[in-house]
């Protein structure tokens, strides 16, 4: 308990539970909308994507989420990145959370490296201000030299990887979302990624890692959690669940 | 365990673990309870805080405008020029088309084009909020913005277009001869009241349109007999007198074209009874608009 007491928890995740409530056949046009109300044949399908949720994570703490397609672990990381309003319980958040869930989301293809680099800072909830002194930084690591003022469609898609990472990754996040990311560009610049975000962590960064690989998993996290058909199956060590995992598998 | 043991040495009163618990359980509910950043069951109600999220991302905003601007003209060889050139060889077709009908109007160009720049407004902007929340819709997927940056961002691309396009148009109103006056001052305040007025109603229509994708292709045809059911292109006096008062004042964008009539062409002020009830429509769609919009954006992650 003492040692609880040293802990700050950074995500606390109290009862969640995600509903999706779909119609069973997919209703496009406000006339089959109309139809199906007159005939009273609206048959509304509800899945839990997520189902009484309990997560603490600390300060500095790196956790690998497991689990097969489809058992909730991007909707557990689209709670934590307030994407998705969970329909019950509470989510408490502690700093600014970044989220690498897809990289260059937000880019233009007839924008220049540099000008996307201000409308994805600013995507991310930075100021002009911030990303103009960051720029130089910026650049360097995503490693484009002279394309930097090149349209984003004469990229190729490599580069424009590297300039997602390296704007995402500019700012220290306080909560890091890594959605299968690691597996970016060349052998070299995955180095420089995953340096930086052991260096993140090495700062007090709190990681929330969703993978398929499970070397990736125990080589970077110190807990784990396995989430099976949106409820949690098991959670602790790391060597622990993943042998719990695999046994299944 | 070192600080366990000093714990219980330090506090002769706790002497039963349960109570040394329930004290750490206590602290532990403490440090939890501050400072956290975000809390979703202490959120301010959602229109507000859908407002004070769009100021904070206002750089955003300015971004996606810019885009927006930049995106558009960046291979032509006139550039932003275009911005003032096409609405106004739009309004010039459309002027020509129309003039030998109404050739009764005295300097019919201006007469047409005054309408025309609050419509091309109106219509550009609503049809790209539309557009821009099925864009936006991929990103909404994957991080938090506030959601009717989308929408703002399309008023204020559109507010460049418009300011810019005034000034050929006021080149026109003195070609013509038609009067230029202080009345023209008024202006701003009819930009201010038409952008409320198609904010309000992007919001609604984009709300719609996460619903129901079929909106978006729905509102080009509204539109286009919107814009005939309005008196742009021709006088108010060729609608039959029986109807002509319901006709005009069911319909809210006679108002607004009408805020914009008076000065550039009239050279005057706009009728009271005119600027009072287009007043009170503009600022009640954009609260409504507002209001519905941010009650309903918790869902839209579900729904895109």
């Amino acid at each position: 308990m003492g040692y609880l007491c040293v802990m700050k928890p950074v995500i606390i995740l109290d009862n969640i539970s995600v509903r999706y409530r779909a119609p069973e056949v997919r209703v496009g046009t406000f006339k089959e909308y109309a139809i199906q109300i007159l005939k009273r044949q609206m048959r509304i399908k509800e899945f839990n994507a997520l189902s009484n949720v309990n997560i603490q994570v600390n300060e500095g703490e790196v956790i690998g989420i497991v689990g097969r397609n489809g058992a909730g672990k991007s909707t557990l990381l689209k709670v934590v990145s307030r994407v998705l309003i969970p329909t019950e319980g509470r989510v408490r958040l502690r700093g600014w959370v970044s989220p690498l869930l897809e990289l260059g989301a937000g880019f233009h293809p007839e924008l220049t490296g540099r000008e996307n680099i201000f409308l994805n800072g600013t995507l991310l909830g930075h100021k002009r201000r911030e990303v103009e002194t960051r720029l130089d930084e910026i650049i360097e690591f995503a490693e484009l030299g002279a394309f930097i003022d090149a349209p984003l469609r004469t990229y190729s898609s490599g580069m424009t990887a590297r300039l997602g990472f390296s704007i995402a990754t500019t700012w220290k996040p306080d909560i890091l979302i890594l959605d299968e990311i690691l597996a970016v560009g060349d052998e070299n610049f995955r180095n420089k990624c995953n340096a930086r975000i052991e260096h993140f962590r090495k700062e007090g960064t709190t990681t929330l890692l969703v993978s398929h690989s499970i070397d990736n998993i125990e080589a970077l996290c110190s807990r784990a959690i396995w989430l099976d058909r949106g409820v949690i199956k098991a959670s602790g060590s790391v060597q622990e669940i993943i042998a719990q995992y695999q046994h299944i598998q | 365990m070192q600080a366990w043991r000093e714990f219980r040495r330090g506090d002769g009163k706790c002497q039963s673990n349960e109570a040394i618990i329930c004290l750490l359980m206590k602290k532990l509910q403490a440090i939890q309870d501050v400072e956290f950043t975000y809390d979703s069951q202490q959120r301010p109600p959602p229109a507000l805080e859908e407002f004070l999220d769009a100021i904070k991302y206002r750089d955003l905003i300015y971004q996606l405008v810019l885009r927006d601007i930049i995106a558009r003209y960046k291979r032509s060889v006139l550039g932003v020029f275009w911005t003032m050139l096409q609405p106004l060889g739009m309004m010039l077709v459309m002027a020509v088309v129309f003039s030998t009908l109404f050739h009764q109007i005295h300097g019919y160009v201006a007469y047409v084009l005054s309408g025309l720049i609050a419509w091309t407004f109106f219509s550009q902007t609503t049809s790209a909020a539309i557009f821009q929340i099925v864009w936006g819709g991929v990103l909404i997927r994957r991080i938090y913005i506030p959601m009717t940056s989308f929408s703002i961002s399309s008023i204020g691309t559109g507010m460049v277009n418009l300011i810019l396009s005034l000034v050929p148009l006021l080149i026109i109103v003195l070609i013509v001869g038609r009067p230029i006056t202080w009345a023209l001052l008024f202006l701003p305040i009819s930009i201010l009241l038409l952008t409320a007025f198609t904010l309000g109603l992007s919001l609604i229509l984009s709300t719609m349109t996460i619903y129901f994708p079929d909106v978006r292709e729905m509102y080009q045809i509204i539109i286009q007999a919107w814009m005939y059911l309005t008196p742009i292109v021709y006088p108010t006096t060729i609608i039959p007198e029986t109807y002509r008062f319901w006709f005009l004042h069911l319909n809210p964008m006679y108002y607004m074209i009408d805020m914009f009539r008076a000065p550039i062409y009239d050279g005057a002020l706009p009728a009271l009874d005119v600027f009072i009830p287009g007043a009170l429509i503009s600022l009640i769609t954009l609260v409504v608009g507002w209001i519905y919009f941010a009650v309903k954006a918790d869902e839209f992650a579900y729904r895109l």
